[in-house]
């Protein structure tokens, strides 16, 4: 044996200093995010890596124990709006929103509150569909905030308090922001809900440190850009095309991926004649510029509100000659699950998950053949779809993509002339329930369920993105919300609007484990671990829950 | 058990309100020694900028209302021309006004003093020296902090201006233990391997304490895992009676007094 020589001691030292905890709190750097898959104890992003794939590789809590979890604390929002945030959780400290604005720092062991930042927004904004937020996002020590009045807010996330402000968008038109921020290097990238109000929807980058626009990238393209001839004369002015669910990065191809939203108004597609580029749509864009490298659109024309708002799943599939297909994996609202290459765009397969009456099929390069709807005709999926923002997960143990649908629901959609005027809804018609009676079960709900078999039901659907076929499913009462979780060792988590929060086996669809929460569920599941011990969190009414195993 | 002990409350809640009548009388006819001089000072900036246009430099340019000798028209209490000087006077040339709680404490303070006020008496300087001061001389940022620069082992100051009146912040320049708001005293921890924490308290409960502590971190701690556990009610932060002259703790109030947070 020899002894050390000052080189090796002083390398030994070296490598010591960079595994220690850094002095000054958790520095988020765009490295960790890039890398999160390798601290599955946190989740530092909306969907908790850049594939989107809510996927953890943490193990403790199996399919064998997962029966053993127990409740280890609840906080109360004392909001009583949807409770759609998905925490982060940074070494031990864990971030919510509390609808609409309001950010706190927990110690997520303990559930007990450091810090509570809380943002008034603008009596003008007017967010169509709840004053909802679905979280922040961190890079370094700053947290990033949208607001329902289109602001971007930085926030120190030792002491809570706000350190810029930054104005996206004229609340007043229509515009605001709903969404959780991506980091992507040195930019915050977040883009605009408002698409009943006839907006003109965009993502943007803003630089971290100063809150100054970097970049912007309208969903539709002004005039002579690429694609405006989809649109006739002012239409593309008001033309919708929001954008309100967080995007992926691949670093390897740099590119980020972005779901576009309806077209408006929304019900009547013959005032927008043309595809309405990029409406439902996936765009590609480089992340340093916001330059577009390539689209797919789902729905031309969208007639039916079907908003490409998924969180674009990224996996990578090997192909049989030893090579890896980088792929997208994408449930669209319009009833199809697609499979795109996505370094180019190219349309690889799609079919159905539920059964739906509004096109024969998908053609050659994924577009939609549509089926003309007799007037008073009931449109299968109905106008929220066969699936919505509700966040999948992809399992790359199982090889399995997992998604909350909703079957035998309809809508009968009836267009109407809609004259744009800026901050009134822009719609277009309405579309009416099939249900006997004629009235809309309700989309919140209370305890009882109003929302019957006649109205449509939930499942949790397996798909193998290989063959696009069905490996299993879980059929539920109710529709759900709610997005879905899977782990390392096969465990699912999701719940439902019925205010359950159950475990499957994710290979079979097996139920393994539920608890009534009394509430809607409509967050996804996230879990992470703080000293060795491994939680899952969920929202649930106004309460987030978290769960560990409890010792045998 | 002795039920009949509420008595004893009852008595004392009476004296202290008789007291605070008398004290409250007193008030209404003198106001001497009753407001901090940088309240004065700085409620007269207030009224250079923004009321004297209409009121005058005495306060006597509206018919009816002469400031300086506390006559007005509708109010009585503090709380009245505080509400009056917000909300404004409908259907008169009185304006609601968007005033922070240290400018309203400010005005009052001023209006209620004019008729006996020295303005040699220098208590609010020059906000611009005072900036300077803040980050040299006084060495502020290495605990405090603005926006997002700083430390943030002591409160933040982003909107302290708005936030604390003019008088309280006086004080903590030289006595800062007597101005500490409790919810930001210190604590020392020490738990069972012999870790010891210290920091200032965020939030506390029955059997955890949250903490920033001196390395800017946030720690939580379960109180049974404590061997030791101590409130400490001193604050740390020095005073500047002796390190700063008076015309410079004037500059330093000045300064602090335009941190309004980040939307002002």
């Amino acid at each position: 044996m020899t002894r050390p020589t000052l080189t090796t001691l002083t390398l030994a030292a070296l490598t010591l200093a960079v595994l220690l905890p850094q002095p000054l709190g958790a520095q988020v750097t765009f490295e960790r995010l890039l890398n999160a898959d390798d601290e599955p104890h946190n989740w530092l992003t909306y969907s908790g890596n850049y594939n989107s794939d809510r996927h953890t590789t943490l193990d403790q809590i199996t399919v064998d124990n997962v029966d053993r979890l127990d409740l280890q604390w609840v906080f109360q929002a004392q909001s009583l709006q949807v409770f759609q945030t998905t925490p982060l959780v940074v070494d031990g400290i864990m971030y919510i929103t509390e609808a609409p604005n309001t950010v706190l720092a927990l110690d997520a062991e303990l559930g007990r509150v450091f810090w509570r930042y809380e943002y008034t927004p603008s009596q003008e904004s007017r967010p169509c569909c709840g004053r909802v937020n679905r979280g922040v996002a961190i890079l370094g020590e700053t947290l990033f905030m949208g607001t329902i009045d289109a602001q971007l807010i930085a926030i120190d996330a030792v002491s809570g308090r706000p350190i810029w402000q930054t104005s996206v968008a004229d609340p007043g038109a229509g515009y605001a922001l709903t969404l959780a921020p991506l980091i992507v290097k040195d930019k915050v990238i977040v883009s605009v809900a408002g698409g009943e109000y006839g907006i003109r929807g965009f993502i943007s980058a803003y630089d971290p440190e100063t809150g100054e626009e970097e970049w912007r990238f309208y969903t539709i393209p002004g005039p002579g850009e690429p694609g405006h001839d989809t649109w006739e004369g002012d239409d593309w002015r008001y033309g919708g095309a929001s954008a309100w669910i967080t995007g992926s990065y691949d670093p390897d191809v740099d590119l980020i991926y972005w779901g576009i939203g309806n077209p408006g108004p929304d019900w009547n597609p013959a005032q927008r004649p043309g595809d309405n580029l990029y409406s439902d749509s996936v765009v590609a864009l480089d992340p340093d510029t916001g330059e577009l490298e390539w689209y797919f659109q789902f729905t031309p024309n969208d007639p039916y509100d079907y908003d490409s708002v998924q969180v674009p799943v990224l996996a990578d599939f090997p192909t049989q000659d030893g090579g890896t297909l980088k792929l997208m994996l994408w449930g669209n609202r319009n009833g199809f699950f697609y499979v795109l290459d996505r370094e180019t765009g190219r349309f690889i397969n799609g079919q159905a998950f539920i059964d739906q009456t509004w096109a024969e099929g998908l053609d050659d390069n994924g577009r939609p053949i549509f089926i003309p709807q007799e007037p008073g005709a009931t449109t299968y999926p109905g106008v929220q779809g066969g699936t919505n923002w509700y966040s999948p997960s992809y399992s790359p143990s199982t090889r399995l993509f997992y998604l909350s649908a909703w079957e035998g629901y309809g809508s009968v959609f009836e267009a109407q002339e809609a004259e744009y005027e800026e901050g009134r809804l822009f719609l277009g018609g309405r579309p009416a329930p099939p249900v006997p009676g004629g009235a809309l079960p309700s989309l919140a709900r209370g305890p009882i369920n109003t929302w019957t078999e006649s109205a449509g039901t939930g499942a949790v659907i397996a798909i193998d993105p290989a063959t696009g076929e069905q490996a299993w499913k879980y059929e539920m009462t109710d529709v759900t919300s709610s997005g879905i979780l899977t782990t390392a060792t096969d465990v699912l988590f999701t719940g439902n609007r019925e205010g359950y929060f159950h475990a499957f086996d994710a290979r079979d669809g097996e139920l393994l484990w539920r608890k009534t929460l009394g509430g809607m569920i409509a967050n996804g599941p996230i879990s992470y671990a703080v000293d060795g011990r491994q939680y899952v969190a969920v929202a649930a009414g106004n309460g987030l829950f978290v769960y560990a195993l409890r010792a045998e | 058990m002795q039920r009949g002990g509420h008595g004893w409350g009852a008595a004392a809640l009476l004296a202290a309100a008789g007291l605070l009548t008398a004290n409250g009388a007193a008030a209404q006819q003198t106001h001497a020694g009753e407001y901090a001089q940088a309240d004065i000072n700085y409620g007269m900036q207030v009224y250079g900028e923004t009321c004297v246009a209409c009121h005058g430099p005495d306060g006597d340019a509206v018919d009816g209302v002469s400031l300086r000798s506390g006559q007005f028209r509708s109010a009585g209490s503090d709380q009245d021309l505080m509400r009056i000087i917000s909300a404004g006077i409908p259907d008169t040339a009185m304006p609601p006004g968007d005033y922070t709680a240290s400018e309203l404490a400010g005005l009052v303070a001023y209006l209620r003093t004019m008729g006996d006020f020295d303005p040699s008496d220098v208590t609010v300087g020059d906000a611009a020296s005072g900036e300077a001061l803040y980050r040299g001389k006084g060495d502020c940022a290495s605990c405090h902090r603005i926006g997002g620069d700083g430390s943030r082992i002591a409160p933040d100051l982003t909107d302290i201006g708005a936030a604390r009146t003019a008088g309280s912040l006086a004080e903590s320049l030289v006595d800062p233990t007597s101005a500490m708001l409790p919810r930001n005293r210190s604590i020392r921890a020490v738990d069972n391997d012999g870790t010891v924490y210290s920091g200032r308290r965020l939030n506390e409960d029955t059997y955890t304490v949250q903490l920033v502590d001196e390395n800017e971190r946030l720690v939580s701690l379960v109180k049974d895992d404590l061997s030791e556990y101590t409130v400490i009610t001193t604050s740390p932060m020095p005073s500047y009676a002796e390190t700063l002259t008076e015309q410079e703790r004037a500059d330093v109030l000045a300064f602090l007094l335009t941190l309004k947070g980040m939307n002002r």
